[in-house]
């Protein structure tokens, strides 16, 4: 069916450039005879031709449009061009495309690359300015809402609450745990491999102590959370947005930062914290499995060295930064899925940005909290 | 195809049955449709009208029965056939469907591109004359599907099915969400285009004017079947309490004088 294929003569008949068309004009076949045809159209201009489509078997849309661009090209300035010997069918096809004929280009002007590239480093920059702004006041009407809230508890939306903290903690409980298992016995490995050079071996359970207490613990039960949650809020709310469901609440009188946000937030302040705790303990277990294994390094010598040297402080200061960053991430996420508009990719973008931005923002407050509490000495 | 009654049939249904889990859709359902007609299949809310389409096109694997697009199962033929298929026909989504990370000419280009194999000028132009065929203005082109209106994203999501010059044409609630100019000038694009292209149209639609400007036969879908099928006058006559509701009431009754008077839409019927 697709075997036959396009193509034209021509000939100068009085003066007058004939071509004649044969075969199947259809467009998987034009591809072959755009460029002669363009060449034509570029020495035909300005003078009378005639198109003879006798010899024509098929002709589709873009068959016609071509044999429409043809005759345009000449017909500037000679109204005598036409085409001549088209079938019935043929001819309602060419009446109809030649009214669709002369739009303008639908392809962007090109321009240059460096101006671009500068175009764009002053956009991020002036981007990045408005959008802290924004995440700024956005964390002031969350806390605004919160507190008209707390004064009406009978506002506080539970089910929501429960949902999200089973939906972000529970369902995050064995990943978590699995995560900070297996980086207690990392950072157990590594110590008993340099720690067994000065014979100081014991040593290994303040290395580990310390660092899944005051670190790993809090910090890798973040990480997963923003991975996790941080993108689902996003989504979420997101795909709530380009459906005008957002749009919805507000006309019926429900505030969204009240319906959609704070019981987030809330779920993952009360959560995160667990799941530290939950971290940081299996954290243990794993640097004490590899220090017990390894080390010969008894269970019960570990855990009573632990007590010995391990003041509650650390386990403390851990904890403490959980609200804060599971805060962070909330907000955050939420704010993202705010700012979704129009498009899927812009839910897309988004929701890379929630993530990046929130653990950004995790690691960078950890800092903080490390430079406080060693000023405080805590 | 195949023939029957001296009719060539572009799609032939027979005995289909679909379903979600338990809840069926269809059952014994049999449809044609013959090359060269407009069908529109109307039907309440909920009886499966997108259900079926969707079933044709591919997109829902039935649990009974047989759907025979230009004379072949969809579902039995190899990947290579079906991809021959895919490119013999259009289809309108019912939000047009548009790639939300393209420009409409993009969107219109795409299919162009990956099928035929054009030189990018011609392409182009290719695009630029559908675009202005689907009555979308030449500056569309270049607009991505958010800033478009819901009208413009159905004339951009038609400029799209009819990028590869398709024999049969899908359309699922084409004219929903257009002004009453807007819908009367579809109904006339789809007759010019069926006209000049011997295009086949498959069209699922509640709009009354529609059936009476475009359709040659109408399907009516009720009780998990096409209880009824054929012209407007012959569907009526069946006497079917749904349908005598739906032609009978006064939307029904608008529709039918309007076309009395002279139809908007370059009305051909019968």
């Amino acid at each position: 069916m697709q075997s036959a294929t396009a193509e034209f003569d021509i000939e100068l008949v009085r003066g007058i450039l004939t071509l004649s068309a044969r075969g199947d004009w259809c467009a998987r076949n034009l591809g072959a005879i755009d460029a002669a045809l363009r060449d034509f159209e570029g020495d035909s201009t300005g003078r009378e031709i005639v198109i003879d489509v006798k010899g024509l078997e098929r002709l589709d849309t873009a068959g016609a449009m071509v044999l429409q661009r043809v005759l345009k090209s000449s017909a500037n300035r000679t109204e005598a061009s036409k085409i001549v010997g088209a079938a019935p069918a043929h001819k309602a096809l060419l009446d109809e495309i030649e009214g669709h004929m002369g739009q303008g280009p639908v392809a962007p002007a090109h321009r240059n690359a460096f101006i671009m590239m500068l175009e764009r480093f002053g956009r991020g920059i002036v981007d990045t300015y408005f959008a802290s702004l924004e995440i700024l006041s956005f964390i002031g009407l969350t806390l605004l809402t919160a507190a008209r809230v707390v004064r009406k508890p009978s506002r506080f939306r539970l089910t929501s609450i429960f949902y999200h903290m089973e939906e972000t903690g529970l369902n995050a409980v064995p990943i978590t745990g699995l995560m900070t298992f297996l980086i207690g016995a990392v950072v157990a490995f590594m110590g008993a491999k340099i720690l067994r050079n000065f014979n100081a071996e014991i040593f290994v359970v303040e290395l580990v102590g310390l660092s899944v207490l005051r670190e790993f613990g809090v910090l890798l039960a973040a990480i997963l959370i923003a991975g996790r949650s941080g993108s689902a809020f996003t989504a979420q709310i997101g795909s709530m947005k380009l459906r005008e469901e957002i749009d919805a609440l507000r006309v019926l009188g429900l505030d969204p930062i009240e319906v959609l946000v704070l019981p987030r937030v809330f779920a993952l302040v009360i959560m995160l914290p667990v799941l530290a705790f939950i971290g940081a303990i299996l954290g243990l277990v794993g640097g004490g499995l590899v220090a017990a294994t390894a080390m010969e390094i008894s269970p019960v010598l570990f855990v009573g060295r632990l007590q010995e040297t391990m003041g509650m402080s650390n386990f403390w200061v851990g904890l403490i930064k959980a609200p804060f960053f599971a805060f962070v991430i909330a907000v955050i996420g939420c704010f993202q899925g705010m700012q979704v508009e129009g498009s899927a990719e812009s839910l897309g973008q988004r929701t890379t940005l929630s993530v990046v931005q929130s653990l950004f923002l995790v690691i960078v407050l950890d800092a903080f909290f490390a430079m406080f509490f060693l000023e405080v000495n805590f | 195809m195949s023939g029957n009654g001296g009719h060539r049939c572009v799609i032939e249904v027979t005995g289909l049955k679909t379903q979600f889990d338990a809840f069926v859709v269809h059952e014994n359902l049999d449809l044609e449709v013959r090359e060269g007609e407009i069908l529109g299949v109307v039907g309440g809310s909920g009886t499966g009208k997108s259900v079926l389409m969707r079933a044709i096109i591919g997109l829902k694997r039935p649990s009974e029965g047989e759907i025979k697009v230009f004379g072949e199962d969809f579902f039995a033929a190899t990947d290579a056939r079906r991809l021959e298929i895919e490119q013999r026909w259009g289809v309108l989504f019912q939000g047009g469907a548009l790639f939300s990370s393209l420009t409409v000419a993009q969107n219109v280009i795409a299919p162009i591109k990956e099928h035929l194999r054009l030189p990018d000028g011609l392409a182009r132009d290719i695009a630029a004359m559908k675009i202005s065929m689907a009555g979308l203005p030449s500056d569309a082109g270049a607009k991505f599907p958010s800033e478009l209106s819901g009208g413009m994203s159905k004339r951009a999501g038609l400029a799209r099915a009819l990028a590869l010059d398709p024999e049969l044409l899908f359309l699922d609630e084409p004219t929903s969400g257009l002004d009453p100019i807007g819908a009367a000038k579809f109904d006339e694009l789809i007759v010019t285009l069926k006209k000049a292209l011997g295009l086949t149209v498959f069209m699922v639609t509640h709009d009354l004017d529609t059936l009476h400007a475009a359709c040659d036969r109408v399907a009516v879908l009720a009780e998990r079947r096409v209880i009824a099928c054929g012209t407007l006058a012959e569907v009526r006559r069946t006497g079917h309490p749904w349908i005598e509701e739906y032609f009978g009431g006064p939307r029904g009754r608008a529709a039918l004088a309007a076309k009395a008077v002279g139809a908007p839409a370059g009305a051909r019927l019968e």
